[in-house]
């Protein structure tokens, strides 16, 4: 039992009122991060900004009304069994209500970084902790009796005389009762709910085809808007001809915008085959980049001093100089698109009084306020409504079809949905940026001395994590970072940067090793040794930690064993997301093809909330990692992009997803996201197992393009 | 535009379209049956997935001219009270994450069962290899089928 402050300086995190209907309504701030009592020193603004609400009504209802969209991370579920274990309720008995977007209540609206379970555990367990003491409080007073001699269970309070009463009963009540200074949060090993494994609330709706995604909503009167945009980044609209369009049964108008054209239909296909039916003229604007621009000027800037190094510990030229070998590599990966099997799509009205925009969006608070400039309209005449996500990977953290639909709304005064094609989605996307990265190491006695990281990215400012592993572990150690500006538009793809500069790193590191003569687990564990007792520079990752699940990986995986008769296999581990994953993937090698048979995965994400929920993220985002890793492949040519269909685009498909066998480490330390992080390790780990097969190292994504022979 | 009659989920509609019009869009569209899901329009993603007379189809390819009167199976009709087998198998595992690829791989995993009732590990994927999942639930899927099939 740790006991927290529900309060700093007098001023409180939770405001209390009674609920409309009767019951008790407990406002909270999600973002709020109160460590036990002794420890609270600074509280952060937004710490008492109310963004929830955890509302308990007289007909024994509890709703968390909360602003997290959900994008298939399952927050919904998770979220429930945080409140529902401190509040001493069944968590079939919680639900989570998606609040619309409503600054005035709500101010951090976002799902993205896998932040949304982090930042919101302490915030929920103390609103529920709070609620079960102010319903104790409240009994306990009707009683005439010690608060302290009460007990909760399953929404029923208890004192020693026998006298019982539900929460549903007390909770009006309660609302009449001070909000408590300190309260009781559970010790984790009395949790009862967190832990177990519990099935997503959404279920129902999804196995039957209700109506949950954005693509579902409908309005009377809604026109579907198809878009034709520029073909390729870099030109701009000169003149269109839409004779055609309008002949096409269903099409109702015709509105260009910007560089865009718009076709208003009473159907989808009616819309989409009036774009099809549109013909344009189009000229240079900017540059028409092509892959083969990006690939020679970011190689021409990995060997680019930079003004500033991000990060600079002793001296690794005079290192190299010494060294008894210098390793250097290049590493390369293409641009990506999302690829959310549900397409970008918007609907808006637009109104003298009123803009109303519903969808899916994972920042609808940003989004807003663009709108609003973007309209000249005040941000409370603009509502957003957020509707279930058919995934996310970052593509829905950029509104620009928030904007589009606003915009085509705006113009034809009609309730319209923009409707992404596949091809559309694929071509106008906010793509993963192609980026490069140089290694180079420098060997002494031995050991790794001196290690030197260039990055250079597409609009990525800083393509590097200075700080990660195997920062601190080396006396000589410098990362620089170069940007190429260019018009494409780019953004976060699941797990930013860090998606293919751990496995860049991750293989690099194996090579090392290798030119060591040493075993790729020992490798690291000797690296971290040196982090823990002899770090050079400022530490910003827990050695321990990453050693916990490196050890857990290889322990399970019989890393030290040979493997079975045609099977190799391969290590990787990397941070990121404040969660430390290690991998071991096995391979073979079918018909010339690798085959990823088996993956062993250890992780280290704090308390585990809902291991279900949480295996499930684990996999799918080593089956990500995998496939990107693997198959996932974007070119641009003139500024046109090479590819927009599935036909072209290859994702990883069933036959190529393999087992995963998961394994936690055992932690009471604060959750951490899973969204993310067992996407990074996945390509180092299947990388390195190609090498043991075929002795050839790869430096370029995706795999599949190199030529891999069994060797 | 054109005058047709369709028989979904056991029940007759009229619809007035374009002859070129795929069932996907008039299933969406025009009988909001929204649970099909549009995902790539050239069926390579499998999200549209239905049965026609019991074969698993891509809606998304399939022009309502060439419907006829045969019998047409949406996600929503699957089982009456969304208790088939592997509705049941898809609780049991929480397969789901995002969701939206679901309903298209329990429609093409219901084809596959009827066919073969007790499918390999190799036989599921084959047969659920033109169905995308973006999140990567696959192998929850497979599980899952899997365990339909036992119950079938």
């Amino acid at each position: 039992m740790s006991l927290i402050n529900t309060q700093f300086k007098r001023r409180s995190f939770l405001k209390v009122s009674a609920a409309s209907g009767g019951g008790l309504l407990l406002g909270f701030s999600l973002t709020v991060s109160c460590s036990p009592a002794d420890q609270v020193k600074n509280a952060p603004a937004d710490w008492f900004d109310i963004n929830a609400f955890l509302k308990i009504a007289s007909n024994g209802k509890i709703t968390i009304m909360s602003p997290n969209p959900e994008i298939g991370q399952n927050v919904k579920t998770s979220m429930p069994m945080i409140v529902a274990e401190e509040l001493d309720v069944a968590w079939e008995d919680v639900i989570v209500e998606q609040a619309p977007l409503n600054t005035d209540a709500f101010t951090r609206q976002v799902a993205g970084g896998s932040q949304s379970i982090r930042q919101s555990w302490e915030a929920l367990r103390m609103a529920g902790a709070t609620a079960r003491q102010m319903l104790v409080n409240a009994a306990a007073k009707k009683w005439n009796v010690n608060a302290k001699d009460c007990t909760t269970e399953a929404g029923v309070i208890k004192d020693k005389n026998g006298n019982s009463i539900t929460y549903a009963e007390i909770a009006q009540e309660a609302s009449g009762m001070e909000v408590p200074e300190q309260v009781n949060l559970k010790d984790p090993k009395d949790f009862k709910i967190i832990g177990q494994g519990k099935g997503n609330v959404d279920m129902e709706g999804i196995i039957t085809g209700q109506p949950l995604f954005g693509l579902d909503f409908r309005r009377e009167g809604m026109l579907r808007a198809a878009v034709m945009r520029p073909p390729a980044f870099g030109l701009k609209l000169k003149s269109f001809d839409d004779t055609e369009a309008r002949k096409i049964n269903g099409v109702q108008d015709v509105v260009r915008f910007g560089d865009k054209v718009a076709v208003l239909a009473s159907s989808t296909w009616a819309a989409m085959k009036g774009k099809n039916a549109l013909t344009a003229e189009w000229e240079e604007d900017t540059m028409l980049e092509s892959t083969q621009y990006h690939d020679k000027e970011l190689r021409e800037l990995l060997y680019k001093k930079a003004e500033e190094p991000k990060r600079k510990d002793g001296d690794v030229e005079a290192q190299f100089a010494i060294a008894d070998k210098v390793i250097e590599k290049v590493y390369e990966a293409p641009f990506l698109p999302h690829n959310t099997l549900e397409p970008m799509n918007f609907f808006a009205h637009v109104t003298p009084q009123k803009v109303e925009l519903i969808g899916p969006i994972q920042t609808p608070e940003w989004t807003r306020k663009r709108v609003s400039e973007f309209l000249g309209r005040p941000e409370k005449e603009i509502s957003i409504d957020m509707t279930r996500m058919g995934g996310g990977f970052g593509r829905r953290l950029y509104g620009d079809f928030v904007l589009e639909a606003a915009e085509i709304s705006d113009k034809s005064g009609k309730p319209i949905q923009v409707v992404f094609s596949r091809e559309d989605d694929m071509t106008a996307g906010t793509y993963r940026p192609g980026s490069k990265y140089r290694f180079k190491a420098g060997l002494k006695d031995g050991k790794m001395t001196a290690y030197h990281l260039v990055g250079a990215g597409v609009n990525m400012g800083n393509a590097t994590r200075e700080n990660n592993f195997p920062a601190t572990a080396m006396p000589h150690y410098l990362v620089e970072s170069h940007e190429l500006k260019s018009n494409i538009t780019t953004g976060a793809w699941r797990a930013p940067i860090t998606n293919f500069l751990a496995y860049a790193e991750q293989a690099f590191l194996d090579e090392v090793a290798e030119e060591l003569g040493k075993d790729p687990v020992d490798f690291r564990l000797e690296l971290f040794d040196q982090a823990k007792n002899n770090p050079t520079g400022a530490l910003e990752y827990d050695v321990d930690k990453f050693v916990g699940v490196i050890k857990l990986a290889a322990e399970k995986s019989k890393w030290k064993e040979p493997a079975e008769e045609g099977i190799t296999k391969g290590f990787s581990a990397y941070y990121s997301h404040n969660s430390y994953v290690a991998e071991v993937a096995e391979v073979a090698f079918e018909k010339g093809n690798p085959i990823v048979k088996k993956v062993y995965c250890a992780v280290d994400c704090g308390i585990v909330i809902n291991p279900l929920a949480a295996i499930n993220q684990i996999e799918g985002g080593i089956v990500d990692g995998i496939g990107h890793a693997l198959f996932g492949d974007f070119a641009f040519y003139n500024g046109q992009p090479q590819q927009n269909n599935f036909d072209q685009y290859r994702l990883i498909r069933m036959p190529e997803a393999p087992p995963i066998e998961v394994f936690f480490v055992e932690s009471h330390n604060h959750p951490t996201g899973l969204g993310e992080p067992t996407l990074p390790p996945a390509g180092g780990a299947i990388a390195n197992a190609i090498y043991k097969a075929t002795g050839k190292r790869l430096y370029k994504q995706p795999f599949m393009k190199e030529k891999i022979v069994l060797g | 535009m054109a005058n047709y009659t369709i028989k979904v989920n056991g029940k007759q509609h009229q619809v007035d379209v374009d002859s070129d019009t795929p069932l996907l869009w008039v299933l969406r569209d025009e009988l909001n049956l929204v649970g099909t899901k549009y995902g790539c329009g050239i069926a390579r993603c499998g999200a549209c997935t239905v049965h026609l007379n019991g074969n698993a189809i891509r809606s998304c390819s399939l022009p309502i001219s060439a419907a006829g009167s045969q019998e047409i199976t949406t996600i929503e009709g699957l089982a009456e009270k969304a208790d088939h087998a592997l509705q049941n198998a898809w609780r049991e595992h929480d397969v789901p994450q995002c969701g939206y690829c679901q309903a298209g791989q329990i429609m093409n995993a219901a084809a596959l069962l009827t066919r073969n009732p007790n499918p390999s590990d190799k036989d599921i994927d084959t047969a659920m290899q033109g169905n995308l999942c973006r999140c990567g639930t696959y192998n929850k899927i497979k599980a899952a089928i899997k365990s339909a099939a036992q119950n079938i």
